[in-house]
């Protein structure tokens, strides 16, 4: 669809012809679509937040499989982590014929210790090393035909429901990795507050980060066209999404519906008026899934390459050659460490 | 007595008025004496120092407010929560609630600001140094020689929020609570229990009771009674550690009851409804049942530690080590030292001031000796120049004496030779008139 898309802007000074005949340009949709199911699709999502905000549980119900693992099983005899540490799992779902290999960044140790100075960093590390990964790849003189692609797509950050404002943690961390990943903020365990409260809290938030110069995803300045910018307004409204996550089933009315049963009510998942999961997923998978690649592809990924490449320039030897990936606009630096 | 024997056929008469018909021999009377201490008490007054710890955003305020059914923190005076902080701070608010002629003077003490920040390490020094120094208010007051006036505020008890996370206590929960067990009754609560299904719920709370038994920290532990009853509620209480409480003073109608609750799209749950959540319990616990055990264990152990550690601080080195220890009163007078310090100093005052009263009779004594002696030399030494003197009055009068005798024994002699002369003369005249006579005779 996207191709479409260009090659119509491109077209756009050229004067538009009307067939008189079909000639079957519209089938290289259908080309498209087989080639892109043929090959299959590469998500990588990465889950921030503090332990116990349920973020495995989330991931768990936007896929709908239980591609997490959830760290509260009586079984899971991990404590608390000293350091963050990245867990990267990575599994291949299938939805009638189409292919998703969908990797999941989680982020244990987040935000969990007393002291939280710099819990950031291996995370801005993490989605360096990954840029840097594919500009090796690209920069090759024999480069594979597809380019493996782990770069981190998306980041969910998971803002506890205090109902108050943003943490310094979360201004924090929104703010320098904001410049370098696509941000969706939502508002973790939504079911704390209710309907008022969290119109409340939702403005404060957009509040905060419209006072601390936070961009998160869908990005204003990244809007196409008004269609698109309409739609992305309505979603730039309700952000951050307030969700609730679960993978148990009871019977509302009839219905088997995804919900948590309290002993006042059943929250259901999939119910707008219960919650925003719905709103999360619909714009994680259902339309956003593409654009967020492509936000990440085109200017996420330039942005780093570009810089690099000028760092790069001013010393030849170091081209293709340095072991250190560089930092977008983070003011950290980052430990020397060779990874390929 | 006759008082007693009626107050004896009034119990009988109307079985009702204690409820329980005892077989009495007699009446003494003593009976009466709860009565008379409740009085007093109730002229008196109770104080209630409560403190509120947790991160921001857990509900403390609301519960604040629920628990007492007041507006401890309305929208004219907004709750330390709304106000953004940058450092831990410890506020107190003050309020007097009255109920049935009782009157409570309760002390909120809230925590702004503990575990918002990045870096939180020693964010619960300041609540420490808070209970200290409450503790070492009383304990000065405590000393003083005039403490008929003793206002007592100390924390009696400090209600922990854990955050709902489902997973178990994090690093600061661990830390903070291991650092306040022995300074104050710890009620550990489950914020927010609104969160979690009631599976969720229970795991979670045997998670918790899990750590904290491992950590080895002690949390408040309700009494032991006898009476069976109560132990059965007690039980009840001890199997719902930690308590997991929901907040709020919005009153919802729900089947046409007008309940305490918080409305959500599904459904309404119920601030004071036992299968919702544990605040019923709670507030049984802290006001209506445990409130004075709270107050008598906070004297009797948190309060008494803080003394026996103080003083024997003191006593280890002879010197008042905690003058060094960055004393958070700092007095010079007698009034900032320990009684067993101020009792040294006493005593060595005491002593000096003997020693130096000594030392000044004995330089008085020595003085008038002194005194006495020269006198008596002097007296001798005039003595002995009167002595001299008259000597020498008696040699000179001796000589003169003397002198007058030689005169006088000169004057005799002369006399004599005189009078020799004289009768010589007479002799003569006397021969030459004889002489004549005889001649004339003749």
């Amino acid at each position: 669809i996207r191709l479409f898309r260009n090659t119509q802007t491109c077209f756009s000074r050229t004067s538009c012809t009307d067939l008189f005949g079909y000639v079957g340009i519209e089938a290289v949709l259908d080309q498209m679509r087989r080639k892109t199911m043929k090959v299959g699709l590469e998500f990588n999502i990465m889950v921030v937040g503090q332990s116990g905000l349920g973020k495995s549980t989330l991931v768990n119900t936007l896929f709908k499989s239980k591609v997490s693992r959830k760290s509260c099983t009586p079984n899971c005899e991990e404590k608390i982590s000293k350091t963050v540490k990245l867990h990267s799992v990575s599994h291949v779902i299938e939805e009638k014929g189409m292919k998703m290999k969908l990797t999941v960044i989680d982020t244990p140790g987040f935000g969990d210790q007393i002291n939280n100075e710099n819990c950031w960093e291996p995370i801005v590390k993490h989605i360096n090393e990954q840029y840097e990964k594919y500009l090796r790849e690209e920069l090759h003189i024999n480069r594979k035909r597809r380019i493996p692609d782990s770069r981190v797509h998306c980041c969910i950050y998971f803002l506890p429901a205090t109902g108050h404002r943003l943490r310094p943690i979360d201004v924090e961390f929104m703010k320098r990795v904001g410049k370098i990943v696509s941000i969706v903020p939502v508002i973790a365990k939504a079911d704390t507050l209710t309907i008022e409260e969290r119109q409340e809290f939702k403005e404060r938030i957009r509040q905060d980060l419209a006072a601390n110069g936070i961009r998160v995803y869908p990005q204003k300045e990244y809007d196409d066209d008004p269609e698109e910018r309409i739609l992305n307004d309505r979603i730039r409204e309700s952000i951050p999404f307030a969700v609730v996550g679960t993978d148990k089933e009871h019977q509302v009315n009839g219905n088997k519906v995804l919900g948590r049963k309290t002993k006042w009510g059943i929250i259901e998942v999939e119910n707008v008026a219960h919650c925003e999961f719905a709103n999360l997923r619909d714009l994680l998978i259902r339309s956003h899934l593409q654009d967020l690649k492509d936000v990440t592809h085109n200017i996420h990924y330039e942005t780093y390459r570009v810089r690099r490449l000028n760092e790069s320039n001013m010393n030849f030897s170091e081209l293709g050659l340095s072991a250190r990936p560089l930092e977008n606009g983070t003011a950290d630096t980052s430990e020397s460490e060779s990874h390929l | 007595m006759s008082t007693g024997e009626v107050l004896v056929s009034k119990a009988d008469g109307n079985g009702g008025i204690m409820g329980l018909q005892k077989n009495l021999e007699g009446y003494v009377g003593f009976a009466n004496l709860p009565n008379q201490v409740y009085r007093k008490s109730v002229k008196r007054g109770f104080e209630f120092t409560l403190m509120v710890v947790g991160e921001s955003g857990l509900g403390k305020s609301t519960l604040i407010n629920s628990l007492f059914l007041t507006d401890l923190y309305s929208p004219e005076y907004p709750g330390p929560s709304h106000r953004i902080k940058k450092t831990v701070q410890v506020e107190q608010s003050k309020v007097l609630v009255k109920e049935g002629g009782v009157h409570l003077l309760l002390t909120i003490v809230d925590t702004p600001g503990f575990g918002d920040a990045v870096d939180n390490s020693n964010c619960w020094q300041p609540v420490i140094d808070y209970i200290d120094s409450k503790f070492e208010d009383y304990l000065n007051a405590e000393s003083r020689v005039n403490r008929r006036l003793m206002p007592d505020s100390r924390v009696q008890c400090c209600l922990y929020f854990i955050a709902p996370s489902g997973h178990g206590l994090k690093p600061l929960d661990i830390e903070f609570m291991k650092r306040l067990h022995e300074k104050v009754n710890i009620i550990p609560l489950i914020a927010k229990a609104d969160t979690m299904t009631p599976e969720e719920c229970q795991q979670f709370k045997k998670q918790i009771m899990k750590e904290i038994q491992e950590h080895k920290i002690k949390i408040y532990e309700f009494p032991e009674t006898d009476d069976e009853e109560e132990m059965k509620m007690v039980r009840k209480i001890k199997d719902r550690l930690p308590l997991a409480v929901v907040g709020s003073n919005t009153i919802i109608e729900v089947n046409g009851k007008r309940v305490r609750g918080r409305q959500y799209p599904w459904g309404v749950a119920e601030v004071e409804n036992g299968e919702h959540c544990d605040f019923t319990i709670l507030r049984n616990m802290l006001i209506r049942t445990h409130m004075q055990d709270l107050k008598d264990v906070t004297n009797n152990v948190h309060y008494e530690n803080y003394r026996s550690r103080k003083l024997a601080a003191v006593n280890y080195n002879g010197v008042d080590n905690n003058k060094n220890k960055g004393q958070l009163t700092k007095t010079e007078t007698a009034d900032g030292m320990s009684p067993l310090a101020q009792m040294d100093e006493e005593r060595r005052d005491h002593v000096s001031k003997m020693k130096k009263m000594e030392q000044e009779m004995e330089q008085v004594f020595e003085m008038k000796v002194k005194e006495k002696l020269q006198k008596l030399r002097d007296s001798e030494v005039e003595l002995q120049r009167r002595h001299e003197q008259m000597k020498k009055n008696l040699e000179a009068q001796h000589r003169e004496l003397e002198e007058k005798r030689r005169h006088h024994e000169e004057e005799k002699a002369s006399w004599e030779a005189q009078q020799r002369i004289l009768e010589q003369q007479k002799l003569d005249a006397s021969r030459t008139l004889e002489k004549n006579k005889k001649k004339k005779i003749f």
